[in-house]
């Protein structure tokens, strides 16, 4: 029972490896464009957020709040049906948009934080050796804040990837959507759930093995 | 005799951290390789006056002229005056992202725009004049507290100021690693260096002072040579003072 079971599932894990490959592309090729653009996203508004212009901080923290306080999968709705109708944008850019829209907020957040946690000393020794206020920042400050936010950036880029799952829901084939669409094809859903689950585990195992390597590497010339 | 050069001068300076007044009605002259030590117990503003002096702190009232310039926030590039005076800060302040050497020509490339070559053949030039020869290309983490110290040093006469302030240069270190560090500031002294020092090393204040300045509760209460100073001083507070840490 549990034998014929494994076979099934061994032969739809491995009958379906064509179709979740296209997925996988496109889940692979909708992260990296989410979470590029969500990071220079996520840097312009924690610098406007430290920023001593009140204005700039409120336009930061009102982002920020819309992005905690509504569901991802509305944000990307909002944004599949204002982007595709009104300026008529591929499906593809309107998904990253909603999930870089997403992870900017958080990205800000981790960003804001490091930055803050830099020592004041290293902004004074930048700012006395007649280094512009900008300068200093470029410089000194964000070299180190960017390796002390590896760790936390790595974890938002993995929540990135599965919450990249959520675009199926307008339509788009990525990993998930296919998972979805064969399942209510043969009405066998369980095996291909399994077997998506799988294949994000795994993508997962990856990105945690790099983040781990940067930590070490950082590490060693501290 | 050539007549003296005027670096800074400070005028009925105040400064105010909200309703605590920490500088009151100062008044100072540094002429051209004076060096000028001040000192008096912690919180009597000396530190403030001296992050006033490269505008890490911005005055409340008064004036402060550099090199005959009256500076206001308003009308001036305070990064230009910055580079003209050096800061060395009790917790060195390096940047621990770079080498040594990265720290040493860091500003030079950046703010005064001169090549990488040149900046790598004046910063180690500077690094074997304090000492630090071997260490060019280690980072400061690996470093001892005076070996920072000197980095520090190295890196602020980098760009080649006309005055450098020492803010308790030595406080973060070691008793075995003061000498060094202060050997160091002596021998710049006697290269004719312009120097304000805040520290509690009252050796140091005697033997390389021109002038010794004693603050209390943000007031200049007295200046003088060392000499005079440290063995007759005129005011009561200056007595305490120095028999207290004696």
């Amino acid at each position: 029972m549990l034998l014929s079971s494994l076979l099934e599932f061994y032969d739809i894990f491995v009958g379906s490896f064509d179709l979740f490959l296209e997925g996988l592309w496109i889940t692979f090729k909708l992260s990296i464009a989410s979470l590029l653009i969500a990071f220079v996203i996520g840097l312009f508004i924690a610098i406007l957020k430290i920023s001593n212009i009140k204005i700039l901080q409120w336009i930061a923290d009102l982002y920020i709040w819309i992005v905690r306080g509504t569901p991802l999968v509305v944000q990307i709705f909002i944004l599949f049906y204002g982007l595709t109708d009104i300026f008529l944008i591929p499906m593809f850019w309107a998904g990253v948009a909603g999930l870089a829209f997403h992870s900017g907020a958080y990205i800000a957040e981790i960003i804001r934080g490091t930055i803050q946690s830099i020592d004041k000393g290293q902004r004074e020794a930048g700012r006395s050796l007649g280094m512009t206020s900008g300068m200093t920042m470029r410089r000194i400050i964000l070299p180190q804040a960017f390796r002390r936010a590896v760790p936390s950036l790595g974890n938002q880029f993995i929540i990135g990837i599965k919450d990249s799952s959520l675009v199926s829901f307008i339509g788009m084939q990525d990993l998930f959507g296919v998972a979805s669409s064969m399942g209510s094809n043969t009405f066998n859903y369980l095996p291909y759930f399994i077997t998506v689950a799988i294949y994000y585990l795994f993508i997962v195992l990856i990105l945690t093995l790099i983040v781990n390597k940067i930590e070490k590497k950082l590490a060693r010339s501290d | 005799m050539s007549e003296v050069r005027e670096m800074i001068r400070v005028d009925k300076l105040n400064k105010s951290f909200g309703d605590l007044h920490v500088l009151k009605d100062i008044d100072m002259t540094v002429n051209e390789s004076d060096v000028v030590v001040l000192v008096g117990a912690s919180g009597s503003g000396k530190s403030t006056l001296l992050r006033c002096l490269n505008f890490l702190e911005i005055k409340n009232s008064g004036t402060i002229t550099i090199e005959s310039e009256n500076v206001e926030k308003e009308t001036h590039n305070l990064n230009k005056i910055r580079e003209k005076v050096g800061m060395v800060f009790q917790h060195f302040n390096l940047f621990p992202h770079k080498t040594v050497l990265g720290n040493v020509t860091e500003a030079p490339i950046q703010v005064k725009g001169i090549s990488r070559q040149q900046a790598v053949k004046e910063g180690k030039e500077l690094l074997d004049k304090v000492g630090l020869g071997d260490k060019y290309n280690v980072y400061p983490s690996t470093l001892s507290g005076g070996q920072k110290q000197r980095v520090a040093i190295a890196r602020a006469l980098a760009m080649k100021p006309d005055v450098m302030l020492f803010d308790e240069p030595t406080s973060a270190l070691d008793p075995e690693l003061v000498g060094e560090v202060l050997a160091t500031m002596k021998e710049l002294a006697l290269e004719g260096m312009t120097m304000v020092v805040v520290t509690h090393e009252m050796g140091f204040a005697r033997e390389v002072g021109d002038w010794v300045v004693y603050m209390h509760d943000g007031k200049i209460v007295e200046t003088g040579i060392p000499s005079d100073l440290f063995d007759h001083p005129q005011e009561e507070r200056t007595k305490a003072f120095l028999s207290s840490i004696l």
